[in-house]
């Protein structure tokens, strides 16, 4: 589970994030929703402590993440906005690079490696360097390095970004794999009908802020729009920045 | 395993399947230090042998108004031969490096016992020709002085009037040392090696991790941002290591085949004396890379740190260049100033002397300490926020 309260961060004169408050429940898929320049990525890359808040909380699974930054990293598995991968090591050799780093044991790296690589769909690649992988191909392996070490928490930065409509299919079923685990799973996208399509709870952010927040049935009724997507707009002001 | 090490092994693993770190590390980083020295030493040597061993061709002009010295400068093997008909045009088009003309007045100034001209026609800005010029000049010179003595003693005067005082050149140096002049050149080249050795896998590692977005997903990994700083520190120490090892088996393979002893000269290369450069240059492996690592950080992107890392290879060789055109007499401090210190210890390795194990320890020992406070520095550009962030 994961929960910030009044996150800020601003950089130089510009309130990246101002105040943003959410909630991620285990179980349920959450989308951050937002126009390009919203802040999604700012609050992220705060979640999983790659910058410090200037102010606000932010509690993964109940662990604060300035009194425990690496009990939370170890709780969190992250597909960040920068995904590259190790060119000159095989798809299999860079998951195994994270998990020796999160600490895993020798057996337990290979039976989580294989399983990945099994549920992922990347047997046929995983020996293979990764120079010249296929845009989806190398978000698969990101991701299987991201989950290498069984995190309770996955964070997924714009994961469908630059993916054709079959690697997008595969990811979004693989989302739902993740919460019919159990997980808490929360991903940014500015796609409206992803996140309409994978989201128990949206939470939509525009200049900063969160704008609105709830299911889909929730938003509807809080702007009086019947359509999904005219709630958007309408929450965020403008149509600038989003995609349908 | 400690993350520094895990870190230390991928770099070692991905960076020895990389052409381009190899080359850089093991083929211009290896080979550099002996091509460059064995071909400059080559070159000195032929260029200092040919003109010493050549006799001296003199163009003279006028050579009838003065057959006694023409008869001596014979004497002494120069070749006497006629000179182009317009003499300076052929100094200015560097057809000649010198030659001599004797004016027609000259026959009656001699007789007269009155100083007879000479005309040396040179060009001073010409290097090539100095050989030539020199040893002209000190040709003319001695015959008159020699003439000049006889006329004393003809007169009963003793020479020794015009010849108040004596210099008589006592030579200190010895086979080793001269050689070590040649050699002066050697402690910059395997300085060199050691930074050029770990540079391409310094900028890879973190400039390159993260120009290729891969840096960001690292530092998210529950590891310390030092322990992933010195895996990579140390990959880069490794490597240059690595080069330095290998450049000195190659200048030891290769020491024998110089031509060193038509200069008379000694210097001594065995595998002994690889093996202390090595101990002496080895701690500034970890000062290269903790610069290296430094410099990586701290520039924005790929580029720019290779930029900043040509001009950082250049430092080392500062001290290296002053002390070649301004040799100091060593001094105990100078054993705790790191480049300095691996200056003066190359030298006295090669010169064939003795090392002082104070002075090697303190080298050793203050350059370790230097290495480990830049390190130190690297960690904390390591720890700026904005390190990760590519865009």
């Amino acid at each position: 589970m994961i929960e910030i309260e009044n996150l800020k961060k601003t950089f130089g004169a510009v309130k990246a994030v101002d105040g943003v408050s959410l909630r991620a429940e285990d179980g349920q898929i959450t989308g951050l929703l937002g126009p390009n320049g919203a802040g999604k990525t700012t609050t992220l890359r705060m979640l999983y402590t790659l910058m410090k808040p200037e102010a606000g909380h932010i509690r993964v699974d109940g662990i604060d993440i300035t009194k425990d930054p690496d009990g939370v990293r170890r709780r969190l598995g992250v597909l960040p906005d920068a995904r590259g991968l190790y060119k000159r090591l095989t798809a299999r050799e860079n998951i195994e690079y994270f998990g020796r780093l999160q600490g895993l044991d020798e057996a337990r790296l290979k039976s989580r490696t294989d399983a990945l690589i099994k549920s992922l769909d990347l047997s046929d690649i995983a020996s293979r360097r990764t120079e010249g992988f296929s845009n989806g191909q190398r978000v698969k392996t990101a991701i299987a390095r991201a989950l290498v070490h069984d995190p309770r928490n996955v964070i997924l930065d714009e994961p469908t970004n630059g993916l054709d409509v079959m690697a997008t299919r595969t990811l979004r079923e693989f989302m739902r794999g993740l919460r019919a685990e159990g997980r808490c799973v929360l991903f940014s996208s500015h796609i409206m009908q992803e996140v309409a399509a994978l989201c128990d709870r949206i939470i939509v952010i525009a200049k900063g802020r969160v704008v609105a927040a709830g299911t889909a049935d929730e938003l509807r009724a809080q702007t009086g729009e019947p359509n999904l997507e005219d709630a958007f707009v309408k929450v965020i002001g403008s149509e600038e920045g989003l995609s349908l | 395993m400690s993350p520094w090490q895990i870190v230390f092994l991928k770099e070692v693993r991905e960076n020895l399947r990389d052409r381009r770190t190899m080359i850089s590390t093991f083929v211009y980083g290896t080979l550099m230090g002996p091509v460059l020295f064995a071909g400059l030493i080559s070159l000195v040597i032929s260029v200092q042998l040919e003109r010493a061993e050549k006799p001296l061709e003199l163009p003279v002009v006028g050579a009838e108004h003065a057959p006694n010295l023409i008869a001596w400068l014979k004497g002494r093997g120069v070749q006497i031969e006629e000179a182009p008909a317009d003499a300076e045009k052929a100094i200015r088009t560097r057809n000649e490096d010198v030659i001599l003309r004797i004016p027609a007045e000259y026959a009656t100034q001699w007789r007269a016992g009155r100083a007879a001209t000479l005309e040396l026609i040179v060009d001073r800005s010409q290097q090539k020709a100095e050989q030539a010029v020199g040893r002209a000049e000190r040709l003319i010179a001695e015959y008159g002085g020699t003439t000049a003595t006889q006329r004393l003693v003809v007169r009963g005067i003793s020479p020794e009037v015009i010849q108040p005082v004596l210099i008589a050149d006592v030579d200190q140096s010895t086979p080793q040392s001269r050689g070590g002049l040649l050699l002066s050149m050697l402690p910059y080249l395997l300085i060199l090696t050691v930074f050029a050795g770990g540079s391409y896998l310094a900028v890879d590692a973190t400039a390159g991790e993260r120009e290729r977005q891969s840096l960001e997903p690292l530092l998210i990994n529950p590891v310390g941002r030092g322990q992933i700083m010195s895996g990579k520190l140390l990959a880069t120490a490794a490597f240059a290591l690595a080069a330095l090892t290998l450049s000195l088996i190659a200048f030891a393979l290769t020491f024998p085949f110089l031509p060193v002893e038509k200069l008379s000269i000694a210097i001594a290369m065995g595998p002994l004396q690889c093996a202390q450069m090595f101990l002496i240059v080895a701690p500034l492996a970890l000062v290269g890379a903790g610069l290296l690592t430094s410099v990586a950080a701290f520039a924005k992107s790929f580029r720019e740190a290779q930029t900043y890392i040509t001009l950082l290879i250049i430092l080392p060789a500062i001290p290296s260049m002053l002390m070649a055109v301004n040799p100091v007499k060593p001094a105990d401090w100078m054993y705790g100033v790191p480049l300095i210190s691996h200056q003066l210890l190359i030298e006295q390795t090669v010169r064939g002397e003795t090392l002082v194990p104070w002075q090697l320890a303190t080298s050793i020992g203050v350059t370790l300490l230097v290495g480990i406070i830049i390190a130190m520095i690297a960690a904390r550009l390591y720890h700026r926020e904005h390190l990760a962030i590519s865009a």
